[in-house]
């Protein structure tokens, strides 16, 4: 979906999205004027670092080309973020902005102090100029090696201009794809529960919290609520083409499983129809099925259905509690948590409910598994012992463990980013439950939510 | 069915329940709905000459202390929040408790389900809903089924004593909705319950 190719991106109304349109300009050699919607075949090189070091990136301040306050500031504010886009993959050194203040500012393509940024080590300058057109910018960023002083990438953008983050994010995950062929999560989203809303509901007895969905930006920008109707809403899940988002919802007075479309603000769907209580959907990663747990026939089973609500397969047939399952990214197998040994474990069985179901666990108690992307082929899940949870990643093939927490407050819930390479989760460190993220070995931790109580994070495509 | 005639007809109902509970000799502390009390005054003990009395003759208002009977009629009168305000406070029906990361109905859970049991046959048309709850210490996750497991136990019981099942739904908050913020053992203990709320009389 993310080529770098010419496309025309559709107008996306609302929940803080922007209506883009990308114009591929020019790569190392002869300028190219791609025909749009044609895919075209981008020269490229990669920029490199010292041997045996990352390439050393630096991003000073765009040039603003109008002179209003506006620009003036976007200018600024999109190269901070497009530096803390580059900088949270950790495939390039970011070089600290405040080492810039010497550097003459350029005030065009044209007159870029290329020596001067050389004296900073930089192997990697990203160099844009922006611009007021309108309620849009304009965008033109150009990728160079400071060494060769040719350029390695070169876009210019089209955007509305209320939402200036968005072309860091997509400049990002472009430098991203072209330079070290990663695809980037600086346009993904999170959605998470959170009680910040600090109404109470006049329940039938006893005043309680609301808990509401809410979706923000991966790095906790623009976090807005999704849900309204000052009820229960838990357990989020990001359909895989990002449009829709299902959810269990108490909005009944018990839990059941309703999709928003959240783009088309019709009414949510209900595909598992109030029969008994229904929770934590999970979806295929084709998007026509969700797995999900219900106590429709006595008991908690993991059960498969139909997006529309029909074809209901029941997957598990055990008195014991079956919860939270996952999908593996082709499709073929489920994870979730049984106690059916007593304490809860992760188990692995076909989608089909055929097969043979193998044990992936063996701690004392382990709960909401959830399985990696690929490249990667692994489940990380919540871990429990010695007084606390801790988040945990297993490898499905060896089972060797590894853990990414330590004991800092209780940390549950995660789920994958869309590369692979990092983990939102839920942690109560610094006092209440707050949404972080942690990459996959288990650095560069960062705090996305600070208001209210939230939890059970998930993360788009 | 107009309020006095209702009245009227349950507290001929009482009267014979009121018997049969002296009869069934409950052991636990006695909730003023059940303490046995005649409520029809007692036969006048003079002359054996007139024929039977007329079938139902109406029975008039007991006389005082009028306390018990009151609250009979409160528990019909008031509205749901009051309802389940009035038997909670008065201990009607309580919520049953769980040891840590089981479902299984203790001892004391069992006889405080017979006890909600009988209130729901005598109150014959509430519909109730168990809540189940768990304590802060498992994962949110799990404890949404677990929470399910409990008010699905609670629920199974009432109806092996004859509750029919579609009077009473189960809703499972996991550990969303803790009753006690604190983290210690007795606010974790107050929270691993079955709660039970009247949602239709």
């Amino acid at each position: 979906m993310r080529r770098m190719s010419v496309t025309l991106v559709a107008a996306i109304a609302g929940a803080g999205t922007c209506a883009m349109v990308v114009v591929v300009s020019a790569a190392r050699s002869a300028p190219q004027q791609a025909a749009q919607g044609k895919p075209q075949t981008e020269i490229t090189f990669r920029i490199t670092g010292e041997p045996g070091a990352l390439p050393r990136y630096a991003v000073p301040e765009f040039i603003p080309l109008s002179p209003d306050p506006d620009t003036a500031a976007a200018a600024k504010l999109v190269a901070q973020v497009l530096w803390n886009d580059l900088a949270f993959e950790r495939e390039f050194s970011l070089i600290p902005r405040d080492t810039y203040a010497s550097i003459p500012r350029a005030r065009s393509m044209a007159d870029v102090p290329f020596e001067r940024w050389r004296e900073l080590d930089a192997d990697a300058l990203v160099i844009g100029t922006i611009q007021k057109e309108g309620d849009q910018f304009r965008v033109a960023v150009r990728l160079f090696s400071v060494r060769d002083r040719q350029s390695a990438f070169g876009r210019e953008y089209r955007g509305a201009a209320a939402t200036p983050r968005f072309f860091s994010h997509s400049i990002a995950d472009e430098i991203h794809q072209t330079q070290v062929n990663l695809r980037g999560v600086a346009r993904t989203k999170l959605a998470f529960v959170s009680d910040r809303d600090g109404e109470r509901i006049k329940a039938m007895f006893g005043d309680r919290a609301v808990k509401e969905i809410y979706i923000s930006d991966y790095d906790g920008e623009n976090q807005h609520r999704l849900t309204t109707g000052r009820g229960l809403n838990l357990t989020p899940a990001w359909s895989p083409d990002g449009r829709s988002l299902a959810y269990t919802s108490y909005r009944r007075g018990y839990g059941d499983i309703f999709i928003s479309n959240i783009y088309q603000g019709t009414i949510p769907d209900n595909p598992t129809r109030g029969r008994g209580e229904s929770f934590l959907p999970a979806w295929s990663p084709d998007g026509t099925k969700l797995a999900f747990t219900s106590d429709r026939d006595g008991n908690p089973e993991i059960y498969v259905i139909n997006r529309d609500g029909s074809g209901l397969m029941r997957l598990t047939s055990h008195p014991a509690i079956d919860v939270t399952p996952t999908w593996s990214p082709s499709g073929m197998q489920i994870a979730f948590t049984s106690d059916r040994t007593g304490s809860p474990q992760i188990y692995v069985i076909s989608a089909d409910g055929t097969g043979v179901l193998r044990r992936m666990t063996r701690e004392p108690y382990c709960d909401r598994p959830t399985w990696s992307p690929p490249p990667f082929n692994e489940i990380a899940y919540a871990s429990r012992g010695g007084g606390g949870i801790d988040v945990k990643i297993l490898d499905v093939v060896t089972l060797a463990v590894r853990q990414l927490t330590f004991g800092e407050g209780i940390s549950e819930s995660p789920a994958f980013a869309p590369n692979g390479r990092h983990v939102a989760f839920s942690s109560t460190r610094s006092g209440r439950a707050q949404i972080y993220l942690i990459d996959r070995e288990g650095k560069n931790l960062t705090q996305v939510t600070r208001a209210g109580n939230n939890t059970m994070p998930d993360w788009s495509r | 069915m107009t309020q006095r005639r209702l009245a009227s007809k349950v507290a001929a109902l009482l009267a014979c329940l009121a018997v049969s509970i002296v009869l069934g000799a409950c052991a636990k502390k006695a909730p003023p709905a059940t303490r046995p009390m005649p409520l029809e005054p007692p036969p006048p003990a003079v002359t054996p000459t007139p024929p039977p009395a007329p079938p139902a003759p109406p029975v008039q208002q007991p006389a005082p202390p009028p306390a018990e009977p009151v609250k009979e009629d409160v528990l019909l009168t008031a509205n749901l929040d009051e309802l389940n305000r009035l038997v909670s406070t008065q201990g009607l029906i309580k919520p049953v408790f769980f040891a840590f990361d089981s479902a299984e109905l203790s001892p004391d859970a069992v006889a405080t389900l017979k006890a909600n049991g009988d209130m729901l046959k005598k109150y014959s048309s509430w519909r109730i809903t168990i809540e189940g709850h768990c304590d802060e210490r498992g994962t949110a996750e799990y404890n949404l089924a677990l929470g399910e497991r409990r008010a699905g136990a609670a629920r199974t019981y009432l109806v092996s004593l004859g509750i029919p099942a579609d009077r009473i739904q189960t809703v499972s908050y996991g550990k969303e909705f803790p009753f006690d913020p604190g983290h210690t053992e007795e606010a974790w203990a107050r929270n691993r319950r079955g709660h039970f709320v009247i949602t239709g009389k």
